[in-house]
């Protein structure tokens, strides 16, 4: 089991993966990937059961799916450097025949990814289909999700938040990434979608915030607690509250970097914050 | 001349209902979805015999789509319930991410297509669903013609493993194909064997093209009748064979024209074989409230249209 500062280095290594994959083909998105560095690593290293190597099925293993597929980025780096796909391969992102397409996909085969996600609002209900399927396999293991806060926009996610609740979908840990930005600007200002706290627990969910979601140790504490509160005859909402851009002082605090690449000169600023740990590709 | 009788008529959505009962029992990775319209997709049987591997999603289509998407992984074989219109167009990209691209082993159960849907009016009975699925890589399309034929292609598609759009009808109509029949996807039957023009016809309209042709036999005109219950992957062989002898087509579906089977059948000739064809099917329009019958005589599409477009084509030679 690695420690926190392991998990750190790691996570800063997935940063320089982030930065130097959407630079190099001058398109992607960095800056929901760099908010979510931290929640990648935690997850695929310390928070999920997951087995050796891929099968599709995913039976006696917890499983992640991405709803928010934009942030590819970040998905790769942590599937690659969880043993998925070999790292080198991060070189071909969106590049022609790559594995690594803009937004994740099964069609080309990757392991890892177990469903496409791009066009938003869809991955809350792919996760509560895995979820039943895991219940009716009579398997105890856990589903987790992750979706961008703007996404909730999407109205099927409502359906999906409704259903989840009714039928009592209690082994999902559906986490929200709140960044508060999406590609127009603030999601207040784009549409605000007021307290989304209250908003699913008026759908009867339980809800978990965590307020340091750029924190590997709140996420691992609000990550437990969310686990504990699985098997409970509800779903669990895990809100996560990050940085857009986070670990890059120009890409923070705003939302230009939703899904624009750095130039050399950028680039080379962004790396310097951010010296490599454990090997670039 | 090969002629066919029924003793009884029956809904192919009740074909639908009892082959996935049947399914129930035999395989234990089926499950089903319904979108509220269990009475309507005739799911009861499977429902009562097997609640625990029932979801009933309410009115939410594209939830339903992606629920499903979700239940393959861990091995489940899911069977979607609802209206042709709500399972296609209203849930297209749900069905293009999460199942047609992701490859998922999702058959998606489309029943009330087309006008015989009758007094609902034209939202709800779509004429563009053949199109919209066939469109979609990997996607297989089948519509078979009567209760036996639906019956059996609902027991073939969960053996097939990926994504199949499964098109069925409201109405009663004649059963005329054999109760114990075997379903090969994407292999069509030929009905009647004819030399002066085929008629390839999909899901209603088969047993029109077969009162056609006997009419038309009466009138000394051999048709070639192929049932086409699986639009895409499409019996090229088939109609090729048919034409080379026949040297002219008439396609028949309940469906608009732009994005049928005869646009399918078009492009296959057009590739191997230049021969005339004329279409029944639905002028790119939408339907009206009537009952089934007075809506496919207004539109064209019964016995009558069909021996017309023989007559036509015939003349094009």
């Amino acid at each position: 089991m690695p420690n926190t500062q392991q998990l750190k280095d790691l996570t800063i290594q997935v940063r320089r993966d982030i930065l130097r994959m959407v630079h190099k083909v001058n398109s992607g998105h960095p800056g929901g990937s760099l908010g979510c560095a931290e929640f990648f690593v935690a997850l695929y290293n310390e928070i999920m059961d997951r087995n050796e190597g891929f099968n599709m099925d995913g039976i006696e293993e917890d499983l992640f799916f991405l709803s928010n597929g934009h942030i590819s980025p970040v998905y790769y780096s942590v599937l690659a450097r969880s043993g998925y796909f070999p790292v080198k391969e991060l070189n071909t992102f969106r590049l022609i025949n790559s594995r690594l397409q803009g937004h994740p996909t099964t069609h080309e085969g990757l392991p890892g990814i177990r469903i496409a996600s791009g066009s938003l609002g869809q991955g809350m209900s792919v996760a509560i289909g895995a979820a039943q399927a895991k219940k009716l396999n009579n398997d105890s293991h856990l589903i987790y999700s992750l979706h961008g806060d703007g996404e909730l926009q999407e109205g099927q996610n409502w359906e999906a938040i409704m259903y989840a609740s009714a039928k009592k979908v209690d082994n999902l840990i559906a986490t929200v990434d709140l960044n508060g930005k999406q590609i127009d600007g603030a999601t207040d200002d784009v549409l605000a979608m007021g307290n989304i706290k209250a908003k699913f627990e008026a759908f009867d969910w339980t809800v978990v915030e965590i307020k340091e979601g750029n924190d590997i140790d709140a996420i691992l504490k609000g990550m437990a607690e969310a686990k504990s509160k699985t098997g409970q005859g509800k779903p669990v909402c895990v809100l996560l509250e990050t940085m857009m851009g986070n670990g890059v002082d120009f890409m923070m605090h705003t939302h230009a970097w939703h899904g624009k690449a750095p130039n050399d000169e950028q680039l080379a600023s962004a790396l310097s914050q951010n010296p490599e740990t454990l090997g670039d590709y | 001349m090969k002629t066919y009788t029924y003793t009884e008529k029956k809904d192919t959505r009740s074909g639908f209902g009892a082959g996935l009962a049947e399914l129930g029992r035999t395989n234990p990775n089926v499950v089903a979805l319904c979108a509220d319209l269990v009475g309507s997709l005739k799911m009861d049987t499977f429902i009562e015999e097997n609640p625990e591997r029932f979801f009933q999603v309410g009115i939410a289509e594209a939830n339903m789509m992606g629920i499903a998407a979700g239940l393959t992984i861990g091995g489940k074989i899911p069977f979607t319930g609802t209206f042709a219109n709500f399972s296609t167009g209203r849930v297209y990209d749900q069905i293009r991410q999460s199942i047609a691209y992701s490859g998922k082993n999702v058959k998606i159960c489309a029943s009330h297509a087309g006008l015989t849907l009758g007094e609902d009016g034209a939202t709800h009975q779509i004429l563009e669903d053949i199109g919209l699925m066939k469109m979609l890589p990997g996607m297989v399309v089948i519509n078979p013609c009567d209760y036996n034929q639906t019956k059996a292609a609902t027991l073939a598609i969960a053996e097939h493993n990926g994504p199949v759009y499964l098109r069925f009808g409201r109405p009663s109509v004649p059963i005329f194909t054999s109760v114990d029949q075997k379903f090969e996807i994407g292999k069509a039957v030929k009905m009647t064997e004819g030399n002066d023009v085929t008629i390839v016809a999909t899901g209603h309209l088969v047993w029109e093209a077969l009162e056609a042709s006997k009419a038309l036999f009466e009138e000394g005109i051999s048709a070639e009748v192929i049932n086409i219950h699986t639009i895409k992957p499409l019996d090229e062989e088939a109609i090729l064979n048919s034409v080379a002898k026949t040297r002219c087509i008439v396609t028949a579906e309940e469906h608009n024209y732009l994005g049928g089977l005869g646009e399918s059948v078009s492009r296959v000739l057009a590739l191997n074989n230049p021969t005339p064809q004329e279409f029944v099917a639905t002028n790119d329009t939408f339907g009206e409230s009537g009952t089934p019958a007075q809506l496919m005589e207004k539109y064209g599409l019964n016995s009558t249209a069909i021996i017309k477009k023989a007559k036509t084509v015939i003349g094009r030679k």
